[in-house]
């Protein structure tokens, strides 16, 4: 018999939660246990007394179980509000990414070409290596990885994204 | 704000909360705790024999009397124990506070003795969990346990103390409003979804109520409302193995328990229906069968009070979220301010009784005295018996379950006792001690499969110490029934490991603990011999023989439809594709 899996679109979840232990641990385990993918996901605290925690989850899915997904997150108690930034409209998403390449000679100074028409940053060099930073959406810091490919890549380091949505009202 | 030690904290929140009984078993970690406990005037402890039977004890406590069963454990083994019963609880949504012990702050994670991640292992099989840190926060960590294992859907909560944490002196507080911060579940239905959901049911032509588990949560309120807006639409009911005793099965709109091992009419009724009113019911697949052939003319309400019971399953019409009992009353007013009337169902009825005419609940049987006993018939005969006497029913898990199910009367809520969601074999017998202790003069009995009661059979000395009159009326044919009946219909009778072997003397066992045992093995004993166990005072154990090979029946094969149900041992083929095998 044919084990089926489903595929569907992108969604980006913002998610408030307790800044306490185990909450993390909670909505991983909700994905894992229910069979839901994350593709990226970012965890820190944003209030001033620390009492909160926004982790901003990339999922996929088809509609139903993005819904699912976004009920199944709403129900747990340390949760206090979920938004599907895609389902909203229009929001930035970032991430940063350190790149290592090492090389010298032709690659090295391509490297650093590529870099400049990325506007990366270098923030670490030696003789024969440089570690970037870029920061943008996923798909830029892909294609900024993939050229670094070539040129002596050895290392890379990723954020996953954050995001949040445009205009001035919050969440 | 009073200055006290952690142990005697959890006892005042317990005291201030209303508990009066607490199902548990000492042990190294919450030798505090029990101290505390020492002679409680208040609190009674009830020590079981296994962990796992504290838990569903529990259970029994909270599905009798509506409010949280309380679970004492140890940590470690104690905690592992209880995590079947933790989890049967948040599967059927029964509210419970489960406390366990824990090794002093200082070694945790240490792997020291009787050593577990409490809160790991059951942070996906609560509805949530707390590790105590600090003795100060356990006043207002009980409350809000409390609170959230009893709003909403409800669920069991575990709270996990180490033991540095009952020694430690600290003050005792109790919240001034018991609210969570984030944990706000909608109660009140939503009026235009009310109002939406009225005009739909006073429009169908084949609408069908299919009710749940929620409704018995809802309290006994929720089961008049359920009655009286059945009596003003005329529809048809059907309920789901946990909603059972909602809706009286002996009102004609009955008919009867829907699913796998529901009634011929329910299935035919849901699959043709043009309109479902799901009322705290969750679209299990015990109850829809193959779901591209689900109730396919049918819009679909659906009441609940957990969101993501809604659209998880079957999309729906229209989604009324909050207390089943508060939606019920808002459509009942609904109902009542627009003026609605009854809608002429006679065709709707007249296709249910043509259904009906299958009479698909029934099976032959020999009549005379010496003849073997079908199992339907002695659930027959119990509840014959005990008709006027109303009884709380519990069972474990299996064919003998499923005949309690279909042959068993109820009228009213908070009397049928079962592990529907997880389904766990030895839940029966401790559930019945938790309802004895609950109702200490009402009947009890427990009917059981003899594979399934010896899971928690220990328990027999928990019944025996605390004096409890628990009846145990065992079906016994020798086999893990259902099983049994699932090998036949999909491994061409291939019976492997589902024998019950080397089973004990049953009769002799209930003397060792104490009981009265008892023996009915042909049809003319039948009658009298439930009687004996009735006019016996104290526990009874009754090992009822019947016939070895009886199969439950109607029963939907896995992955079929509604319509497809087998009536007949003789419908069976023996064999099944990969796709119905891999299906459970």
């Amino acid at each position: 018999m044919k084990i089926t899996t489903e595929t569907g679109e992108r969604h980006v979840l913002a998610v408030t939660v307790d800044n306490e232990a185990g909450v993390l641990a909670k909505i991983t385990g909700l994905f894992t246990a229910r069979g839901y993918n994350i593709e990226s996901l970012t965890v820190a605290d944003i209030t001033a007394d620390h009492a909160l925690s926004r982790i901003t989850i990339v999922t996929s899915g088809p509609p139903p179980i993005i819904d699912q997904i976004i009920a199944q997150l709403d129900r747990l108690v340390p949760v206090h509000k979920v938004t599907d930034l895609t389902d909203q409209g229009a929001h930035v998403e970032r991430e940063i990414a350190l790149v290592k390449v090492a090389g010298t000679g032709d690659k090295r100074i391509e490297a650093l070409r590529l870099a400049d028409v990325f506007r990366a940053k270098v923030v670490d060099t030696t003789i024969n290596s440089f570690i970037f930073e870029i920061t943008g959406n996923s798909e830029k810091v892909d294609r900024f990885i993939a050229l670094m490919r070539e040129c002596g890549l050895v290392e890379v380091g990723r954020t996953g994204v954050v995001a949040i949505a445009r205009g001035a009202e919050a969440l | 704000m009073t200055e006290m030690s952690g142990a005697d904290m959890v006892v005042q929140a317990l005291v201030d909360l209303g508990v009066d009984t607490v199902f548990g078993y000492p042990g190294g970690a919450v030798l505090p705790i029990y101290d505390a406990l020492f002679n409680h005037p208040q609190i009674k402890h009830i020590l079981v024999r296994h962990e796992q039977a504290a838990t569903h004890a529990a259970e029994g406590y909270a599905r009798v009397t509506g409010r949280p069963g309380v679970v004492l454990v140890t940590s470690g083994p104690g905690a592992t124990n209880a995590v079947t019963g933790i989890t049967d609880a948040l599967l059927d949504s029964i509210p419970m506070i489960v406390l366990t012990g824990q090794v002093p702050t200082t070694l945790i994670g240490t792997d020291a003795f009787q050593e577990c991640d409490t809160v790991g292992i059951t942070r996906h099989c609560t509805k949530h969990n707390y590790l105590v840190m600090d003795p100060d926060r356990l006043g207002p960590i009980l409350h809000e346990a409390f609170y959230i294992a009893t709003h909403g859907r409800p669920g069991p909560v575990v709270i996990d103390i180490p033991k540095n944490v009952q020694v430690a002196v600290g003050t005792y507080s109790v919240p001034a409003r018991i609210e969570h911060q984030s944990y706000r579940p909608q109660v009140e239905p939503d009026a235009a979804a009310i109002a939406e959901a009225i005009e739909l049911i006073a429009a169908a032509e084949r609408p069908i109520f299919y009710t749940g588990g929620g409704v018995i949560n809802a309290g006994p309120d929720a089961s008049a409302a359920l009655r009286q807006l059945v009596g003003l639409t005329g529809a048809p009911i059907t309920s789901t193995l946990m909603g059972l005793g909602a809706f009286p099965s002996d009102d004609p709109k009955w008919l009867g328990m829907l699913g796998m091992h529901g009634t011929y009419e329910s299935n035919m009724a849901m699959n043709r229906a043009d309109l479902i009113i799901a009322v705290g019911a969750r679209f299990d697949d015990r109850v829809t069968g193959r779901l591209d052939a689900f109730a396919p003319h049918a819009k679909k309400i659906h009441i609940d009070i957990d969101r993501s019971s809604i659209n998880k399953i079957v999309p729906v019409d229209v989604a009324v979220l909050g207390d089943a009992g508060r939606a019920l009353d808002a459509l009942i007013a609904a109902w009542q301010d627009k003026g609605h009337k009854a809608r002429d169902l006679g065709e709707w009825w007249r296709r249910i009784d043509g259904w009906r005419a299958a009479r698909c609940l029934d099976f032959p049987e020999k009549k005379d005295a010496a003849a073997e006993i079908m199992p339907q018939r002695a659930v027959k005969a119990l509840f014959e018996a005990t008709r006027g006497r109303d009884p709380i029913i519990t069972t474990e898990v299996g064919q003998h379950q499923m005949w309690a199910a279909q042959h068993f009367g109820f009228s009213a809520p908070n009397r049928w006792l079962t592990s529907g969601g997880l389904g766990t074999m030895g839940y029966g017998f401790p559930a019945a001690v938790g309802a004895q202790i609950a109702r200490p003069d009402r009947l009890v009995i427990c009917i059981a499969g003899e594979a399934s009661l010896q899971m928690n059979i220990q328990e027999m000395g928990t019944v025996s110490q605390y004096r409890l009159p628990v009846k145990i009326f065992i079906l016994n044919n020798e086999w893990m029934g259902m099983v049994r009946q699932w090998q036949e219909l999909t491994y061409e009778s291939r019976y492997s490991n589902s024998y019950s072997d080397s089973l004990p003397d049953f009769v002799k066992l209930a003397e060792a603990y104490g009981w009265t045992g008892m023996r009915i093995d042909t049809l003319g004993e039948l009658e009298e011999g439930i009687q004996t166990m009735l006019d016996t005072p104290g526990p009874v154990i009754v090992d009822c023989r019947v016939a070895k090979l009886a199969n439950c029946f109607p029963m939907i094969p896995s992955g079929a439809a509604h319509t497809d149900m087998i009536l007949q041992p003789s419908d069976v083929t023996g064999t099944m594709d990969d796709e119905a095998k891999a299906l459970v």
